[in-house]
């Protein structure tokens, strides 16, 4: 209400810059913290991966020389697999209670709460990573031959790259019939290069063949590409009756 | 219009006729690949026909999301539709062809592997139409529109680095191709334009009497409520096709 007393574009935008920071936080804190009650989305996404790299170790009991080769692919389509748990019970959760349709009357910003839950995916994604990768490196006899310290910018990159696309996607699927279903459907095919641009990053590093810098400056331009069109349509996306 | 339609069939019908005999018996059989070569008369003006539609997708995806006119959104929708008809020819044909001349069905080529990511996508766009309801798809399957023309660039640059740095088996680019050639890849293409234009005229139709309908039945429903039974128990095909869709 007091939003239009103010009028004009100037009040709007310095309401707004300084509530979205504040309804981040308070989203994302929430997000995370019953997250961390419950640790429903973590306890299922590591069983997940962790079935992963015993089931594929022991079916190809690679040699150090192998597993170089095929543990980009196997990480990360793990990981991408897991991550689709977290995601898509991103906004489900917001469903009971009409939480959304109070969020969506409401005069807070809709990017304030996209960047709320991309951001608590991405922190729960990547402390799933963050637990797994030693699981891999024992399991496959992992050493890196090339410079091991640039799987960190390709972690984090295509960590985001899943994430934020994911999150737009599971605001989509949750407008449809058999949502859980409807997610990867629509989140794969989309991100068939950020998943290209991992899985071949992380094998020139580990086999120390080729350099992996094109890698990492593809899943950046993704990143920022896909951030952007995310914060321009997610207001269509909650709006959309 | 309508007296228009069947004109148009008609024209399309002895255009593709026409294409056919030029494809098969006027074209110059190819120096190299032979007989085979022919197919390149269906797969190229199906893979042009099949981009222009997904491009129609996309102007039509962003306009409805700037206008929300229901009637652009049904162009959306018949366009991807049409557009994944045309592209899976291009995605049969092109092993087809390759079989004989390059000796392999497939291969993780950059313009293979982006006709089939851009297939993958539209596929996804199409489930998305069908899997929400109708009030809400078409803001979301725009803004997957839009999503998709964005990933195409970047599918194509990764494929295109990942590629050049394992040899493959070389396509044949450069070269020229015989004038008489041309003109019957360019008849074709306009025979295959005019039935793609058809497949689209009547789908719209088709999509905007299915929401007359069901805007019509929306409204018997809702005021019928007090006056007694509603259209599903008066005429149960009703509720049966609403089920079904």
């Amino acid at each position: 209400m007091h939003k239009q007393s103010f009028g004009g574009g100037d009040a709007m935008s310095l309401l707004s810059s300084t509530t979205r920071g504040t309804i981040t936080r308070a989203t994302l804190t929430k997000d995370i913290r019953l997250e961390w009650r419950s640790k429903d989305a973590l306890n299922s996404m590591l069983f997940f991966s962790l079935l992963v790299v015993v089931i594929f170790s022991l079916s190809f009991d690679p040699l150090a020389e192998e597993s170089r080769r095929i543990a980009g692919g196997l990480v990360w389509v793990a990981f991408l697999f897991a991550a689709v748990v977290a995601l898509n019970q991103t906004w489900a959760r917001e469903l009971r209670n009409q939480v959304l349709d109070a969020y969506r009357v409401s005069p807070a910003p809709p990017n304030a709460l996209f960047m709320a839950k991309a951001l608590g995916n991405f922190f729960i994604v990547s402390l799933l990573e963050a637990l797994m990768t030693p699981l891999f490196i024992i399991f496959y006899n992992l050493r890196a031959l090339g410079p091991a310290w640039q799987l960190i910018p390709i972690g984090l990159l295509g960590t985001w790259a899943l994430v934020v696309n994911g999150t737009f996607f599971a605001a989509i699927s949750l407008r449809t019939r058999s949502r859980e279903l409807m997610l990867p459907l629509l989140l794969f095919p989309i991100s068939i290069p950020a998943v290209l641009g991992m899985v071949a990053g992380t094998t020139a590093i580990l086999t120390g063949e080729n350099s992996a810098h094109f890698w990492i400056v593809l899943l950046l331009t993704y990143d920022v590409v896909f951030t952007t069109a995310c914060l321009a349509l997610f207001e269509k996306v909650l709006e959309a009756e | 219009m309508k007296r228009l339609f069947p004109i148009l069939a008609v024209l399309t019908a002895l255009m593709l006729g026409y294409a056919v005999y030029q494809a098969l018996v006027v074209a110059p059989t190819e120096r190299t690949m032979g007989d085979v070569q022919r197919i390149f008369y269906y797969h190229v003006p199906s893979a042009w026909t099949a981009f222009l539609l997904f491009f129609v997708n996309l102007v039509a995806s962003v306009a409805y999301l700037v206008k929300r006119n229901p009637k652009v959104d049904a162009l959306a929708m018949v366009s991807a539709e049409v557009g994944v008809v045309f592209c899976t020819v291009v995605l049969v044909t092109g092993p087809i062809w390759a079989r004989p001349v390059w000796g392999i069905w497939w291969t993780w080529d950059v313009r293979l592997t982006s006709t089939l990511v851009l297939w993958l996508i539209y596929v996804s766009y199409l489930l998305l139409r069908r899997f929400s309801d109708s009030a809400q798809a078409p803001a979301l399957a725009a803004a997957l529109a839009i999503f998709g023309a964005l990933d195409i660039p970047l599918v194509y640059f990764s494929i295109w680095f990942f590629r050049t740095q394992h040899p493959q088996p070389v396509i044949g680019g450069g070269g020229s191709i015989d004038p008489r050639m041309w003109r019957v890849l360019l008849i074709n293409w306009m025979a295959f334009l005019c039935f793609a234009l058809l497949m689209c005229w009547s789908r719209y139709r088709l999509e905007t009497m299915r929401r007359e309908v069901e805007e019509a039945q929306a409204l018997e429903s809702l005021l019928g409520d007090d006056r007694g039974p509603s259209a599903e128990i008066r005429n149960p095909k009703v509720a049966l096709n609403r089920s079904g869709q």
